[in-house]
């Protein structure tokens, strides 16, 4: 049930026009249980957090090759007009890419259903806006059930299981969707 | 024209075989004037697209409209290009012709909605309003509720560069009592459950622009929309796309096998793998508009798909001089080769090479009008680092009928030898960073004998050239010259020796002062535009225009 930030390994993401490959967030949704947590994950995450905190330490020190590979291309040379594109359609490919912002897709399974499917994170301003995104996009599966405490809970449609939205952060961590805050 | 008989007049114009020859003479004569239908403009020249052309330079649409308000009532479609037209402009064009049924406006600018809302509310007849990459001012969404209630004549509406807000329950009703409507262009704030409504009211559409087909939905909406869309039966072209989500396309998968038009220009969200989705189905495409997100993977996928391809467009998403483009001439190549029927090419890409335009020309000898951008100026070819001149070369002698070509690239005079050898047919050429000397623009003007429109910027031609065939320029509609070696001496001579020309000269960087400086002066013109009159030099030039 685990979910991939790269797009699916059919396609390059050299072709695709989009980049992933910042978003560290992975999203799972699954059924009441333990929570599997890989064995390298535990192993492993200690000295990932190690090197993490050494690494935030020296913060300030980013290693420059790093750093370099990180940062955007310096920007060209630019020349009145060129390429022959109109203002028109400069302005219009410009809102878009200012409402999308580089849009933070990631997919979304869940268990049981036969097909992911893919979220915006920047589209939603909270956890209440993806829970009913994801009903939307599963609604044959579940609905969302408010509980005494006003807290609201993916629920299977049909016979009101609980699902816990899941996800792994960066870390390889299972996280509980509602930790952290939101931004 | 004034002596001879009406009926004397007609026959002879009866030998013209063509509309606009036609329609041409009957603007010169006086006599027909009042009697005009159709009336098209064009005001800046083309480079002003790119910003080249200083703003306040002219093209203003008043004096045209105040000249027709007076002379021919009977106007019934105005068709302009690249004009100022202002909100006074189009209320005065309201109010003034009462059988006026068209007005297409194209990449104008200098109104707001408030001037639509004049159109709406005044041309009770209108059946087409168009309205094509303007920048219109947003002065709220009144405008749509002006078509008054007993206006059902609509049959096409194109209002998608309006940036701002529509009325939906507006733009509903103005649909639903236009049962003639066969195009139909939405903005970006047009909702999907918006659009499956008024889909409902349009079984004869064949032409839509969507509105927005954001993730920001419920499932139904769109459920909704495929079942409107299916009712659609006539519908061939589709565009809009505004910021479509990858979810929602396969939403329109039911209308891809009828599609001849697509235009997914303006959708940068979508991908390689979500466009070809699209496009594999759309097997009977004549007319494909995408962005080189596309990648050469995705116009093999095309080449392979739309065998009856005649028009595709690959536009930029990077505007960096040398930005990355996904799109190479390998995806070009592919495209000619599936692709026979191609005769229009708009197609910008990252590199290109001798052998590929060879290969090409071979493959599609067809070609009408071959526009070739590589990114970055003078780039040679991307494999043997020699210069491009053999493949435009090639693309000019096999492609007989090609009637405009814009090459790109590292350029020598020889590419200039061939297209005055052999592009016999070309009307318009468009040259960019290219040539060695004189003698490239020389071979131009003395062999391409249907020249008509010459536009060329930072080659390094000078007075040599520009005053070498003088003549030419009374057989054609322009020249543009910008960022070239011609000096002001040069296009005063030019000037002296042909009358009837307006030679228009720009330099905006030292400003107007350093013009009235002693004719010998052998200052570089920064920009020239040259063209015929009947009517002497223009009234309404800014002050850092001269006409020589």
């Amino acid at each position: 049930m685990s979910v991939e930030t790269e797009r699916s390994s059919t396609e390059s993401s050299a072709a695709s026009g989009l980049d992933f490959e910042d978003t560290a967030l992975t999203l799972t949704l699954r059924l009441p249980g333990p929570v599997v947590s890989s064995s390298s994950s535990s192993s492993s995450s200690s000295p990932d957090l190690d090197r993490k905190r050494a690494s935030s330490d020296a913060a300030a020190d980013h290693s420059p090759l790093a750093a370099a590979a990180a940062a955007p291309p310096a920007p060209k040379a630019r020349v009145v007009g060129w390429p022959p594109v109109r203002s028109y359609r400069k302005n219009a490919l410009a809102d878009v890419a200012g409402s999308s912002k580089a849009a933070k897709f990631v997919k979304v399974a869940v268990d049981g259903a036969p097909y992911l499917r893919k979220v915006d994170l920047e589209a939603y301003a909270g956890y209440d806006q993806l829970l009913r995104a994801l009903q939307d996009k599963f609604f044959a599966h579940f609905t969302i059930r408010k509980f005494g405490d006003d807290e609201r809970k993916l629920v299977d449609a049909v016979n009101g299981t609980e699902y816990v939205p899941t996800y792994e952060d960066k870390d390889g961590d299972w996280m509980l969707v509602g930790d952290v805050p939101w931004k | 024209m004034t002596y001879f008989p009406e009926e004397v007049v007609e026959h002879i114009f009866s030998f013209l075989p063509s509309h606009s020859d036609r329609n041409t003479v009957s603007l010169v004569c006086k006599v027909w004037f009042p009697k005009l239908r159709v009336l098209t403009v064009k005001g800046k020249p083309h480079f002003a697209d790119f910003n080249l052309v200083p703003p306040d330079w002219g093209g203003y649409a008043a004096p045209w409209i105040e000249a027709a308000a007076r002379g021919c009532v009977g106007l019934e479609e105005l068709r302009m290009k690249r004009m100022v037209v202002s909100d006074e402009g189009l209320e005065l064009l309201a109010r003034s012709f009462p059988r006026f049924k068209a007005l297409v406006l194209i990449s104008c600018e200098g109104f707001s909605t408030e001037g639509l809302a004049d159109i709406a509310s005044h041309c009770k007849f209108l059946r087409e309003l168009d309205l094509q990459e303007n920048d219109v001012e947003d002065r709220g969404p009144r405008w749509l509720s002006c078509f008054p209630d007993s206006c059902t004549s609509l049959v096409s509406l194109n209002f998608a560069c309006i940036k701002g807000e529509v009325d939906s329950a507006s733009l509903e009703r103005l649909v639903a009592k236009s049962p003639n409507l066969r195009s139909l262009r939405l903005n970006r704030a047009v909702s999907v459950d918006t659009l499956s409504k008024i889909l409902m009211h349009t079984p004869n559409l064949e032409d839509l622009g969507t509105g927005n087909l954001t993730d920001e939905f419920q499932t139904e909406s769109y459920l909704r929309l495929t079942n409107a869309l299916e009712k659609c039966k006539m519908l061939k072209s589709l565009s809009g796309f505004w910021d479509a989500s990858p979810v929602c396309v396969p939403f329109i998968y039911p209308l891809c096998h009828q599609l001849t038009g697509l235009n997914l220009s303006y959708t940068p969200t979508l991908d390689y793998s979500d466009l070809t989705r699209m496009i594999s189905r759309c097997v009977k495409l004549q007319r494909l508009w995408v962005l080189d997100c596309i990648s050469d993977k995705g116009l093999q996928v095309v080449a392979s798909s739309c065998k009856d391809l005649q028009e595709l467009r690959v536009f930029p998403s990077d505007f960096y001089v040398a930005g990355y483009s996904a799109v190479t001439e390998e995806g070009l190549v592919a495209i000619s080769s599936g692709c026979p029927k191609l005769s229009s090419l708009l197609y910008f890409c990252h590199q290109m090479t001798n052998d590929a335009l060879i290969t090409i020309a071979k493959n599609c000898p067809n070609f009408i009008r071959f526009r070739l951008c590589i990114l970055e100026p003078r780039k040679p070819d991307a494999m043997t680092n020699q210069p491009l001149d053999e493949g435009f070369g090639a693309i000019v002698r096999e492609c007989k009928g090609l009637r405009r070509l814009s090459i790109s690239g590292l350029l020598t005079d020889k590419v200039f030898m061939y297209i005055g050898k052999y592009a016999k047919h070309l009307e318009m050429l468009s040259i960019a960073f290219a040539g060695d000397s004189d003698d490239g623009m020389m071979h131009v003007l003395n062999g391409c004998k249907n020249l008509r429109k010459l536009e060329i910027r930072d080659s390094p031609f000078g007075d040599g050239a520009l005053l070498g065939n003088v003549a030419k320029y009374e057989t054609m509609r322009s020249l543009w010259m910008s960022s070239c070696n011609v000096t002001l001496k040069g296009c005063e001579i030019l000037a002296s020796k042909m009358p009837m020309l307006n030679v228009e000269i720009m330099n905006e960087l030292d400003g107007s002062s350093e013009m009235e400086e002693n004719p010998g002066d052998f200052s570089k013109v920064e920009k020239l535009y040259v063209y015929r009159t009947t009517a002497g030099a223009r009234g309404d030039a800014p002050n850092f225009v001269k006409i020589l």
